[in-house]
């Protein structure tokens, strides 16, 4: 006789989950290692790791991600820490003022960028590396204020008196106080930005940025049919996900909630 | 002082660089200039457009039908999902907590694409159907409600629905009188994410939609690159609309919030 209990409730997302996230991800890896005709083959991945286009993609895109992370982190921190030590009775209001863009739809954000851009500079080939930057900075930027905000917010502002009364001056408490305490948020932060970045190509299309990134080979790919090196590539993107999450996860404690916490 | 002026001054600067382009493509949205420059006097010219022309008319509903159907379909995935795993024995929680982690973490781009070869390559099944869209759009929304969900699950009081299944209830009534409305705003907060993930979302979308429909997102990214002035600043006029939206809900949620906890939040 069947019988109702509340476990049974999760049986349709356990099957959902091994359909449309496992197995696609065991299909990827399956094509990853195997040729247009099913064979067995380590070429994608040598092709990877031998092709200087690509390896020069993988490059380009670590250091647009790197220095998009760091403009982001340096803007951003201060903000963070002056909304966090304000004593502004709505400073949730301000914060909110800084995350809202987030919920215009980012297509419509980068068009706005790029026609500012394309007023100011006359033509956006001119600069396509500072463009694209500064058209990431403006997509990524709400995800590394918050959980900046959060981290500092939490701080615990006796330990900063405490610094105080010890005779250390302001310097001296952010490096050796504030800042340490800060590390959860900053790692998270940085993971929030640096990763997507890496395969946001729609941000250096809308931009005329012809370089490619990660995402756009795997884009590239996927026009040309080419499953196999698509699939290549997606297995690299996704290795390098798994090895900073897994990073990150030991130094501080990231979840979806970051990405989630926006409501 | 100086330390003060320093630092309203950063936020006023970091606020103008993020509002600045999207206030100046409003104010360009209500002229006839098709590009940032000299101003050409008043036009609502745009909003015509945008609101008579069909490929746009279409687009702009068949984004948001999709982000509610989508949204729909993650908060019962998610939800029971969230419910079950928590009473359920250690080795499917863990199973259903990894597996959730993966289109949290992933890029949209290798999820969209693995749907993609599973569903249409492997499977043969047909774009147009909608199924590869709706199903890799649930696949990244749903994790995002289970991760609202557990954390009112585990604020909830265990023993009411002990006590509901005492005194006579079915499970199922008790699971809906007493375990949804304790994590409804769980649920609420994982819908809400669900709808801005989906209407976000470019690169799931463009991995998996049939050939003839189009989201924003898919859209405004085409668009720029056919040269059809008329349809790029309808387009601003989209921009400015879904702005004003936002603010409008920001606002509302801001007094709804404040009269509720006392401005707490």
């Amino acid at each position: 006789m069947f019988k109702f209990s509340r476990k049974q409730l999760c049986i349709p997302y356990a099957v959902f989950l091994l359909f449309f996230v496992i197995a696609p991800l065991v299909v990827i890896i399956y094509y990853a290692f195997t040729n247009g005709k099913g064979e067995f083959t380590f070429n994608n991945f040598t092709n990877f790791f031998t092709d200087s286009n690509t390896i020069g993609t993988l490059i380009y895109s670590m250091f647009i991600s790197l220095v998009t992370t760091l403009v982001c982190l340096v803007i951003a921190y201060p903000v963070a820490y002056i909304l966090a030590n304000s004593k502004l009775k709505r400073k949730s209001v301000i914060l909110m003022i800084f995350i809202m863009p987030m919920w215009i739809n980012f297509t419509l954000r980068i068009t706005a960028v790029k026609e500012i851009l394309t007023a100011i500079e006359g033509n956006l080939a001119y600069y396509p590396f500072l463009n694209t930057i500064i058209g990431m900075t403006y997509d990524f930027f709400p995800f590394m204020i918050l959980p900046l905000y959060n981290a500092l917010e939490k701080i615990d502002r006796r330990l900063i008196e405490a610094s105080h009364d010890l005779g250390a001056d302001g310097v001296t408490t952010f490096i050796k106080v504030t800042f340490p305490l800060s590390m959860p948020g900053v790692i998270s932060g940085i993971t929030m930005v640096f990763l997507p970045v890496m395969t946001n190509y729609v941000v250096l299309d809308m931009l005329y940025n012809s370089t490619y990134i990660m995402g756009s080979l795997i884009g590239s790919y996927f026009n040309a049919y080419d499953w196999n090196n698509g699939s290549m590539i997606s297995i690299v993107l996704l290795a390098i996900i798994l090895v900073v999450t897994l990073f990150t996860n030991k130094l501080g404690n990231i979840t979806g909630e970051n990405r989630g916490a926006t409501l | 002082m100086i330390k003060k002026i320093f630092s309203s001054s950063w936020i006023i600067a970091v606020l103008l660089a993020m509002y600045l382009p999207i206030m100046i493509l409003a104010v360009y949205s209500f002229t006839k200039s098709t590009t940032i420059g000299a101003i050409r006097g008043f036009s609502l010219e745009n909003y015509k457009t945008l609101f008579t022309t069909e490929a746009l008319t279409d687009m702009i509903i068949g984004t948001i039908l999709l982000a509610l159907l989508v949204s729909l379909l993650a908060v019962i995935l998610g939800t029971t999902g969230a419910i079950g795993s928590f009473y359920s024995k250690k080795s499917l929680k863990i199973f259903i907590r990894n597996a959730n982690q993966i289109p949290v973490v992933n890029a949209d781009v290798v999820t969209g694409f693995s749907v993609c070869i599973l569903l249409i390559i492997v499977l043969g099944i047909d774009k147009s159907t909608y199924i590869p869209l709706v199903a890799g759009q649930t696949a990244l929304c749903a994790p995002f409600v289970y991760l609202s969900v557990m954390p009112k699950l585990a604020q909830m009081d265990n023993n009411l629905y002990e006590a509901a299944l005492d005194l006579g209830a079915t499970p199922a009534k008790a699971l809906f009188k007493i375990v949804i409305p304790q994590i409804m705003s769980g649920i609420i907060s994982g819908f809400m994410l669900s709808i801005t993930l989906s209407l976000d979302d470019y690169f799931i979308t463009t991995y998996t939609k049939p050939a003839t429909f189009d989201t924003i997102s898919t859209y405004v990214v085409n668009a720029t690159k056919g040269a059809q002035t008329n349809i790029k600043t309808a387009l601003w006029a989209l921009s400015t609309i879904i702005f004003l939206i936002v603010i409008a809900i920001v606002a509302v949620n801001y007094f709804v919030t404040s009269r509720k906890d006392g401005d707490s939040r």
